[in-house]
């Protein structure tokens, strides 16, 4: 029987970019479906009534929904190659603490980067502390994951495409405080093709950000 | 069955410390108990198992601490699994179902209980009380589903979403008489006052609950000290 997998898809979200990246480690065909977050389908408030929010991977009809939750899923469903998480219960846990720290961390901080209010200048502070934080925590390995990609990479990669409008809305630099971290991003790039397939370019996230700052009356 | 080197790092009156206790009880797994006063400064031991956050509960087991506890919850449930249940289901979309409500209940219903308890202002309580009662009747449907006519969420046995809900019990209790207003109603939400029954009267969760007085007083002190830190300072 064909499996039958669709992705409620956001294309700026680094939620949903984890779940693309993933479904691309695992090789499973799916259809993508846009949604328009200022107008949702009944589809998306049917799948995820509670949150409302995307991704949401619906599979045979069934939905799932938080992105951290649906790469778990996948790793147990597709579990023939590209573990996503180690098998040690102990490596398990870790993995899961640092994917659930991106989680509380990034994007909220990231938004108050960019948003460029009175709070601007902690936020940043508080964005190289976190990403201080996660750059020692990968230390001299190749990947969060070890030798390959794991859940914690596939969490916070898609941030760093959005690395470019922090930068630019904040006028600072993340790599003058977090080389390693910037590197390890080229690194996830240039050798996961489904990662350069699923981060959309940093100037395309920018011209998203700088639209909805239009739309929010922030310039 | 005795375990040497599994110990909880914690406190009496913290609902996720609860939690780790009635897995760790519902998989027969004794341990050492270390309180952790929260009315005091931060222990060594705390800021040195938990440097990122400096919170309990911190779980150490042959020595490696783990910290946040639903992933504490998972971690037990992998390594202790020759006992009667499990606390995740193994079937993979029951599984995803469970962990949804679990996070609904930390990243929504929790913090909205926590602005009803240190709520400065009349305005904020209101706020904060129409979003608990909402999320308990949220709660009351996803009962619905996942029980399927059970005692419990997770079904004949006590899973993830009861120990992740359950263990918030006792404040909502104490919640509800500071508010004057049963926080989980007959009226609104009866399935859940029943689920509550049978819950804090399990075997592996009645010692666990707190004493809803002795819980009151230390919600009071504990409130002091929250909205004194949040104070402004001159």
């Amino acid at each position: 029987m064909e499996d039958e997998v669709v992705l409620l898809d956001f294309w700026p979200s680094s939620f949903a970019m984890r779940v693309k990246i993933a479904l691309g480690e695992k090789g499973i065909k799916y259809k993508c479906k846009q949604e328009d977050l200022f107008n949702k389908s009944t589809l998306l408030l049917e799948m995820n009534p509670i949150h409302k929010k995307i991704p949401v991977l619906i599979h045979n009809g069934k939905p799932i929904s938080e992105s951290l939750i649906i790469l778990q899923y996948i790793d147990q469903v597709w579990n023939h190659k590209s573990p996503l998480l180690p098998s040690d219960p102990y490596q398990r846990s870790q993995a899961l603490f640092w994917a659930d720290y991106i989680d509380k961390k990034i994007y909220g901080i990231g938004r108050r980067v960019w948003m460029g209010k009175e709070d601007q200048e902690e936020a940043k502070e508080e964005l190289m502390q976190c990403l201080k934080t996660l750059e020692r925590e990968l230390g001299d390995k190749l990947y969060f994951g070890g030798q390959n990609i794991g859940v914690v990479d596939v969490a916070l990669v898609p941030f760093t495409t959005w690395f470019y409008s922090y930068e630019t809305c904040g006028n600072f630099s993340i790599e003058a405080g977090c080389p390693k971290l910037v590197a390890w991003a080229k690194r996830c790039k240039e050798n996961y093709r489904s990662v350069s397939e699923a981060l959309p370019h940093p100037l395309q996230i920018y011209e998203y950000v700088m639209e909805l700052k239009k739309r929010l009356g922030l310039v | 069955m005795a375990e040497s080197n599994v110990k909880v790092l914690g406190t009496w009156a913290s609902p996720f410390v609860m939690r780790v206790k009635i897995a760790l009880h519902l998989k027969s797994v004794s341990y050492e108990d270390v309180e952790e006063d929260l009315l005091a400064p931060k222990s060594e031991l705390l800021l040195k198992s938990n440097p990122v956050y400096k919170k309990i509960p911190v779980f150490f087991h042959a020595h490696n601490p783990i910290c946040e506890s639903l992933i504490i919850l998972q971690y037990i449930d992998e390594v202790w699994t020759t006992s009667a249940s499990s606390i995740l289901p193994s079937d993979p979309y029951e599984r995803s179902q469970s962990r949804f409500w679990a996070a609904y209940v930390d990243d929504k219903f929790f913090p909205a209980l926590r602005r009803l308890l240190i709520g400065a202002t009349e305005e904020d309580k209101k706020a904060a009380l129409a979003e608990v009662v909402e999320g308990t009747v949220v709660l009351e449907g996803a009962f619905g589903e996942l029980s399927k006519g059970k005692a419990f969420f997770g079904g004949d046995n006590i899973g993830f979403v009861d120990i992740a809900l359950g263990s918030l019990l006792g404040w909502i209790e104490v919640i509800g008489k500071q508010c004057e207003t049963k926080l989980v109603s007959e009226a609104k939400t009866p399935r859940l006052v029943q689920w509550a029954d049978c819950f804090s009267a399990h075997e592996a969760v009645k010692d666990v609950l707190p004493d809803v007085d002795k819980l009151a007083d230390f919600g009071l002190k504990l409130r002091a000290k929250i909205l004194k830190a949040l104070a402004p300072t001159n």
